[in-house]
């Protein structure tokens, strides 16, 4: 009797769980947001954290609570993003471009659940996918680079070597050709597999060569494999920029600035929207304070007034749509070097 | 180019060599002894994971260096009870053994640091200095010689001279003492050396432990030489490299010592040139990169020279059947 008790309690939970995630969605307001940290974990000092600092930020201002996940494998996706939406966590905000296509067969069976993804676009039509606009912030940097490098020489490290990188390659380039007209970039990918973005090894080997060819601004847009280049390039002390969160303090005074994507304030404004998340493109650019440099006390010193104006002077020529600056992947070609 | 050049490619050739010939000579021993190993880039990993842990929170390298070393021993262990003492198969072992040690540097470093796996940067007398070699300053004049010796030479970290110590040593140990003989007996007839009255079991132990004790400080020389701290899966396939180096060097420390410079060779140029244009055509450095290994199957195809395993590789001693 015992037991047809218990099978019958089993059978009888899932059915109501989604009874009672169906009255939370139709609810709306009292669905608690979700958040999914993709494999580089939650303390990644970068990308993820980003995304963390923004959620906290949000229960700060709230008081409110949200559900996170971590996940551990590539595996585990599909059934998160499910899990999630089945207890009636909405919206669901997912990080990382590797989410798109679980998200792709996910988003259509949970048509009143909204779901963002931050790096990438996915087509559904309860889908936000917030894209950054990278070449406009490694812009700002190549400025900066063109100003402070006595050689006239800067360097570009990329991990793996996909068009998104070359994006932040091209948009450094044309910075810093307009900052100095007579400067030459040398340009280097660590790999051409996801070992590329864990290889601090292979990153200092390449960040010193570069510094034996001249470079004397180093920008590092490759994941772990950038802690070496800015390793590499403090201990020749020669000037580094870091990239996606605030690396400055890795190397007080010897990090030139770091381009920044406010990823926390994505998910902020996400979870602030709740179950009224826009679908759709949302593009993160200058404007729209998306992307941008990290200004601090650690790399205050390297930054003069001039250079200062000059990136707000080019900020506000970018804002007003005088300066464009080209996106590699609109054609896969970058104008200057 | 020009001379800063060259030398500027030998210098990081041979920084980028010294990883790959401590895994090598690594390889070397235990395959000689008969235990196949493709475990090396785990062990490197957790050596890399263990000594950065520990000089980070010590904040001495050499501390750092030692718990490397212990951390890649403690896998060898595994690796040998596996293969030895329950006689189960050495690539499943090695496999594991990676794996392992991929999952575990995580999860530890995650659980010890909170960084995403990361260990702190390590800084001062966390790392290892570079040293000068004695009349660096003075023979650097002289043509040709003074730049070899001051620049590419010198100027290393001391675990860079220890792996190239480590093949002479190797040599000597192999073939000139009475214990190089038993061991290459082993890895070619366990059963003669059975017969003679030696141990197979701890010949084979003995050759295990020198493995660990030499990815250790490969390992500590990828995290606390060559950069600075540890990151994830930070080895990117060095182990592998070594192994193929191991076949083309036909599992002898001399050749060792030239497959690993070629492989470090060819890394730094593809560093300094990434594309090098031929005139007519370009060679992209992926090309370059992946230069070790398909020299590598040319040779294990048997087109230049023939590659020739020790003949008891891979297969567990059974005494009596």
């Amino acid at each position: 009797m015992s037991l047809l008790k218990s099978l019958l309690a089993g059978g009888a939970t899932p059915a109501l769980t989604v009874a009672l995630a169906v009255a939370a969605t139709a609810t709306g307001a009292l669905a608690e947001p979700a958040l999914i940290f993709d494999l580089g974990g939650k303390f990644d000092k970068s990308f993820n954290e980003a995304a963390f600092a923004g959620a906290q930020r949000w229960v700060e201002e709230t008081g409110g609570t949200y559900k996170e996940l971590e996940m551990q494998s590539e595996a585990q996706r599909e059934q998160a993003l499910r899990r999630l939406a089945e207890t009636g966590a909405n919206p669901i905000v997912t990080t990382g471009f590797a989410f798109a296509d679980v998200l792709n067969q996910v988003a259509p069976d949970y048509p009143d659940t909204r779901f963002v993804i931050i790096d990438t676009v996915v087509e559904q039509p309860n889908v936000q996918s917030v894209v950054y606009s990278e070449p406009e912030g490694s812009y700002l940097a190549g400025i900066l680079a063109g100003m402070s490098s006595k050689s006239g020489t800067a360097g570009f490290i990329g991990g793996m070597d996909i068009p998104l990188i070359h994006k932040f390659q091209c948009g450094y380039a044309q910075g810093f050709m307009a900052a100095r007209p007579d400067g030459k970039i040398v340009t280097n990918f660590t790999g051409t597999t996801p070992a590329a973005w864990n290889d601090p090894v292979k990153g200092a080997e390449l960040a010193r060569a570069q510094i034996s060819q001249g470079a004397d601004v180093i920008y590092a847009a490759a994941g772990g494999t950038g802690i070496g280049v800015l390793q590499a390039a403090a201990d020749a002390n020669v000037l580094s920029v870091g990239v996606d969160s605030n690396q400055n303090h890795l190397h007080p005074g010897k990090v030139l600035t770091s381009v920044l994507k406010r990823v926390d304030n994505s998910v902020y404004e996400a979870f602030k929207a709740g179950t009224a998340v826009e679908p759709g493109v949302k593009v993160m650019d200058l404007k729209s304070d998306g992307v941008g440099l990290a200004m601090d006390d650690n790399n205050k010193p390297l930054i003069t007034p001039e250079m200062m104006a000059a990136v707000e002077d080019a900020t506000a020529k970018i804002v007003a749509g005088e300066t464009k600056v080209h996106d590699y992947m609109t054609d896969n070609a970058c104008p200057a070097g | 180019m020009d001379v800063a050049t060259v030398i500027q490619i030998l210098d990081s050739a041979v920084r980028l060599m010294t990883p790959l010939l401590l895994a090598c000579l690594a390889g070397l021993f235990s395959e000689r002894s008969g235990i196949f190993d493709i475990g090396l880039e785990g062990k490197m990993l957790m050596a890399a994971f263990a000594s950065a842990a520990a000089a980070a929170v010590t904040g001495n390298v050499w501390i750092g260096l030692a718990a490397g070393v212990a951390g890649s021993l403690a896998l060898s262990l595994i690796h040998g009870a596996a293969s030895i003492t329950f006689r189960g198969n050495q690539l499943i072992s090695g496999v594991a053994i990676n794996f392992l040690a991929s999952g575990l540097t995580v999860l530890l470093g995650q659980t010890w640091f909170g960084l995403g796996g990361r260990t702190p940067a390590l800084e001062g007398a966390a790392r290892f200095a570079e040293w000068k070699l004695p009349f660096a300053d003075r023979i650097a004049p002289v043509p040709v010689i003074g730049p070899l010796y001051s620049d590419v030479l010198s100027g290393h970290t001391p675990l860079v001279y220890a792996a190239l110590l480590a093949v002479p040593a190797t040599w000597w140990l192999l073939y000139r003492t009475r214990f190089g003989l038993r061991l290459r007996a082993v890895g070619e007839n366990p059963a003669s050396v059975d017969t003679a009255g030696v141990s197979v079991t701890r010949l084979r132990w003995t050759a295990i432990a020198i493995t660990g004790l030499l990815t250790g400080l490969a390992g500590a020389y990828l995290a606390t030489g060559l950069s600075a701290g540890f990151v994830k899966e930070m080895s990117a396939g060095r182990g592998y490299i070594a192994l193929a180096a191991l076949i083309f060097a036909n599992w002898r420390p001399w050749r060792a010592l030239g497959a690993t410079f070629l492989f470090g060779l060819m890394e730094a140029v593809a560093n300094r040139f990434p594309n090098i244009d031929l005139g007519p055509f370009t060679v992209p450095s992926m090309f370059m990169n992946a230069l070790p290994y398909i020299l590598t199957v040319i040779i294990l195809a048997g087109f230049i020279g023939r590659a020739t395993p020790p003949r008891a590789g891979g297969e567990p001693y059974v005494k009596e059947r």
